[in-house]
């Protein structure tokens, strides 16, 4: 293997002009553009909901605070909400897996390029869709914008006795646009993991992030013909008078509520899964010791899974089920955090006893296990009904899902970017802004959120545009907002980091971070067939058995 | 420029009015808490563990009006018995695994020894793993045994005699409470008896909606339940204490859903009985108030509201015929102080920028007669 040459030779400058580069981005179908394009376009989308929320958290810095009327609240959290679960979390989810998959199996693409790039192209155009509503809704002319209806847009709100104009259709029409894509995309990477592993590769033997992002496609492709299926029952229900969920005529608020979930609770696997899967590639190389118990790492992803699909009416516990139903769904969601917990043990197994070094994958990774664990306790909380009767609805939820998604998958996410990054660009990122970065975004992210559970705990709603003074919520919301502008200052090291090191890094070489899956065996960035001879393995960890042909893991394996 | 500096004058008296309001014994905005229990000492931990250590030496937050952790009713007490459970298998759990995470990243971290050389590659251990899978799923069983037992207790207690029944029905954004079995209806207060010892006196509560999704909270009575269009559900309270309990609309239900407010008065038995003995009352016909009366009824306030007795028979909007004997205007907005009223009948939109009752452009002769006829609905 020339893996040394490669290593030691600067990236290729990129010297094509602008528009020839820009007319190759719409007419790519190579894996790792798309799934740089996936990340660009979540990131951007990151930011801009990323200030929304910014926005809400100063409207709730004092009480009875004027900053935004409670028309543009209730826009803002509605936008904040849908652009973050779907325009930044698929997309970035997609975005790994269609840059990673490949590299790390030993292929040279996805196994339906243009499918992928189809995927790619619907998910950013639902993005625009949404986001147009803000001019046609009708926005400049008229009384409506965006949809103000939530990021579940419960019946009967939703309908058209009560969401005039049409901010609700673009809602739909852009969620069910870029539900095609999701779904094109998760499709592509079964085919890919299923069919085109390289020689050698077993299931036993894929790289835990492989394994993972195959559950979570089996996941979108369960999870998302619910929500299109009711999307368009509720466009029948505005443009053609059907009465699926109008209850003026007959209809079931409850019936919606029962198909959002159906998709809504495996979609916040979804999204934490990947987080696990940078997690489990993450937490080994920068302990220098295998994964411990892949196995069970296996078999609990796949648990997570399967029960995922049978806890959705624990987001419902106070729509008035009956005692037995919601004992059942108390017993499958406590379920949940038994292979959850599986694999807080697994990664803490192979903490133990390694070397553990501070890099800034690393630290992130390190936040995010304290914070999913603090995340996966409250969600048991939540799981218990009775408790949850008083805890839904309430900030301790809002405090509860951020924890999932901001310190779990945020974290990781970004955990992902400081580690993948070299692979992609042949640069590496500033250590120093790395940790800056870390530091102040989880100062801002444990003033913002520590908070709202207290909140929660003394009976503040959530969705609110403003409060009263006197009912105890006025410290907690100052501190939450004021946690915002540390978040702001992360996230702008993060982006300055990214531009600079772009031209400034320091250059890479293929394995910067001594590491043992097959990306790593390429030059970075990988040239466009990824691998100048396809790779054969005998282990889960290829490099490790290269770089230590006297001790290899398949004698052990 | 005089409507400008009325409009002013009303947002600074609204806001020192809100910070009167805690202090004056006439309208307690909570009932405080006298004896906070495990539940003040749950509280101060939490707080504690927040990061709010030098606010919560103030004292003051510890006790707010609608802690879950300090429950005044059966329900609430049920929950709360069952949350405290919870809370402490669950804090025991992140103090185990936490310690062990925090010990490992500690006392394994890279040294400079450490160059060259790999640690033994463990590759994962069978008996181990059956420990970390057989350990959770034994504390799942436990918290899911106890958790049914609540749920069981809360979901399936029957009104014993003595219940007083109450259908409450949603709005956009207020909330109608009516009392079939007494023939009262009233708007945003509900007003119930307390249980004392060997006299249960709890209330029963059928929730419907007129319009979209609400739900009923108010913490410190029992968790939330939704009302939901076109679905009858059901909760119930049994208030130990006698005082005022707040709450808010806690299922997002449009523009306003932030100022829907709730309260729930509990009155000792004979007090009770006096309110209903109250509410009961025909409202006044006073020949001195026939000006205004003459002035509300040639206006279509009637098309939507109820003065019983009268021709105002409207359904859409709260039952005015007791207007006076509410402590808020507008689902909790402001306090029903004869200034307020005037605001509001002026224009609700200023003080409730979306409510579904329109501003009428009453003159201002007219306004005063409106308000002076509203002023006697006692």
């Amino acid at each position: 293997m020339s893996t040394q040459e490669i290593a030691l030779s600067p990236p290729p400058e990129i010297s094509l002009p602008l528009t020839a580069r820009l007319h190759d981005l719409v007419l790519t179908v190579d894996h790792k553009k798309l799934g740089l394009m996936y990340i660009v376009t979540a990131l951007i989308f990151l930011v801009i909901a990323g200030l929304m929320a910014f926005t809400i958290r100063m409207q709730l810095l004092v009480p009875n605070n004027t900053l935004v009327p409670p028309d543009v609240f209730n826009r803002l959290f509605t936008m904040h909400g849908t652009t973050m679960v779907f325009f930044v979390g698929m997309p970035l989810i997609a975005g790994l897996m269609n840059y990673l998959v490949p590299l790390m199996i030993g292929a040279r693409d996805m196994a339906f390029p243009r499918l992928n790039a189809f995927g790619y192209w619907m998910t950013l155009f639902g993005g625009m869709l949404l986001y147009f509503s803000y001019l046609a809704a009708p926005g400049l002319a008229g009384a409506g914008s965006a949809p103000d209806v939530g990021w579940f847009a419960y019946a009967p709100l939703t309908g058209r006795a009560f969401s005039r104009g049409h901010s609700t259709d673009y809602w739909i029409l852009g969620l069910l646009v870029s539900g095609i894509g999701s779904s094109a995309s998760a499709l592509n990477v079964i085919v890919t993991i299923v069919t085109m592993r390289c020689k050698g590769m077993t299931f036993i033997r894929m790289p835990l992030f492989v394994w993972m992002v195959l559950v979570v496609s089996g996941m979108i492709l369960l999870a998302m013909p619910p929500l299109s299926a009711a999307q368009i029952m509720l466009l029948l229900d505005r443009f053609l008078g059907a009465h699926f969920f109008d209850t003026q005529a007959g209809g079931s608020a409850v019936l919606w509520q029962h198909f959002f979930w159906l998709f809504g609770h495996p979609e916040v696997y979804i999204l934490i899964i990947p987080a696990f899967a940078c997690a489990s590639e993450i937490i080994p190389v920068f302990s220098r010791k295998p994964i411990f118990g892949y196995p069970a790492m296996v078999a609990a992803t796949m648990l997570i899974g399967l029960i995922s699909v049978g806890v959705w009416a624990h987001h419902m516990f106070s729509v008035g089920m009956t005692a037995m139903s919601n004992t059942f769904f108390v017993a499958s969601t406590l379920l949940v955090g038994v292979p959850t917990g599986i694999k807080i043990f697994n990664w803490l197994g192979t903490l133990y006893g390694g070397q553990i070094s501070f890099e800034p994958p690393m630290v992130f990774c390190l936040g995010f296990l304290f914070q999913f664990l603090i995340a996966g306790l409250t969600g048991v909380m939540l799981g218990a009904a009775p408790f949850n009767w008083q805890l839904t609805d309430s900030y301790f939820v809002v405090a509860h899902f951020h924890y999932t998604l901001v310190g779990g998958f945020v974290f990781m996410i970004f955990a992902a970017i400081y580690y993948w990054y070299p692979k992609a660009t042949g640069r590496m990122l500033s250590k120093n802004l790395g940790l800056w970065h870390f530091w102040l975004f989880l100062i801002g992210f444990h003033l913002t959120f520590d908070p709202q559970h207290i909140a929660g705990i003394l009976g503040m709603p959530r969705r609110i545009y403003t409060y009263d003074p006197g009912r105890g919520w006025e410290i907690y919301n100052m501190i939450s907002s004021l946690g915002a502008f540390f978040q702001v200052l992360g996230v702008s090291c993060l982006v300055v980091n990214l531009l600079r090191s772009l031209r400034n890094g320091a250059i890479a070489g293929s394995d910067p971070w001594d590491a043992w899956t097959l990306e790593w065996s390429t030059s970075s960035p990988p040239p466009e067939y990824n691998f100048e001879t396809l790779p054969e393995v005998r282990s889960r960890r290829p490099l490790w058995d290269l770089k230590h042909p006297e001790d290899p893991d398949w004698k052990y394996e | 420029m005089d409507d400008q500096m009325t409009s002013q004058n009303f947002i600074s008296q609204k806001r020192e009015g809100c910070v009167k309001i805690r202090k004056s014994p006439s309208f307690p905005l909570y009932q405080r808490a006298t004896k906070g229990g495990f539940g003040s000492v749950l509280t101060a931990l939490l707080i504690l563990s927040g990061p709010a250590v030098a606010f919560a030496a103030s004292g003051d937050n510890a006790f707010t009006p609608t802690n879950i952790f300090v429950p005044f009713s059966t329900p609430a007490h049920a929950i709360y018995q069952n949350a405290s459970l919870v809370l402490t298998i669950c804090a025991a759990i992140f103090l185990v695994v936490g310690g062990l995470l925090a010990y490992s990243i500690f006392r394994f971290r890279r040294r400079p020894e450490h160059e060259n050389l790999e640690p033994p590659q463990v590759y994962g251990s069978n008996q181990i793993e059956l420990a970390w899978t057989v350990i959770p799923i034994l504390i799942v069983i436990v918290i899911t045994l106890a958790t049914t037992r609540t749920i069981y207790d809360v979901q399936g207690a029957l009104p014993p005699p003595g219940t007083v029944n109450v259908t409450v029905v949603g709005h956009q954004w207020w909330w109608e409470i009516r009392y079939p079995d007494l023939g009262i209806v009233t708007a945003n207060e509900l007003h119930v008896p307390v249980t004392e010892s060997g006299n249960r006196r709890p209330t029963f509560l059928k929730l419907e909606s007129a319009d979209v999704a609400h739900s009923f909270w108010v913490p410190q009575l029992a968790g939330k339940t939704d009302l939901i269009p076109n679905r009858r559900n059901q909760m119930w309270i049994e208030p130990t204490q006698p005082g005022t309990y707040v709450g808010n609309c806690a299922e997002y239900c449009g523009l306003q859903h932030a100022r829907m407010l709730l309260r729930v008065v509990a009155h000792a038995p004979n007090d009770f009985q006096n309110w209903v003995a109250a509410q009961k009352q025909p409202p006044v016909d006073d020949p001195q108030l026939r000006a205004g009366r003459d002035a509300f009824f040639s206006t279509s306030c009637i098309n939507c509201h109820v003065i019983k007795g009268t021709r105002a028979n409207g359904q859409f909007g709260p039952d005015l015929t007791h207007l006076m004997s509410r402590e808020t205007i507008g689902a909790g907005v402001v306090p029903n102080t004869a200034e307020n009223l005037r605001a509001w009948v002026r224009d609700p939109q200023h003080i409730k920028p979306g409510a579904l009752m329109p501003n009428m452009q009453l003159s201002d002769a007219e306004l005063d007669q409106v308000v002076v006829y509203l002023a006697s609905l006692k």
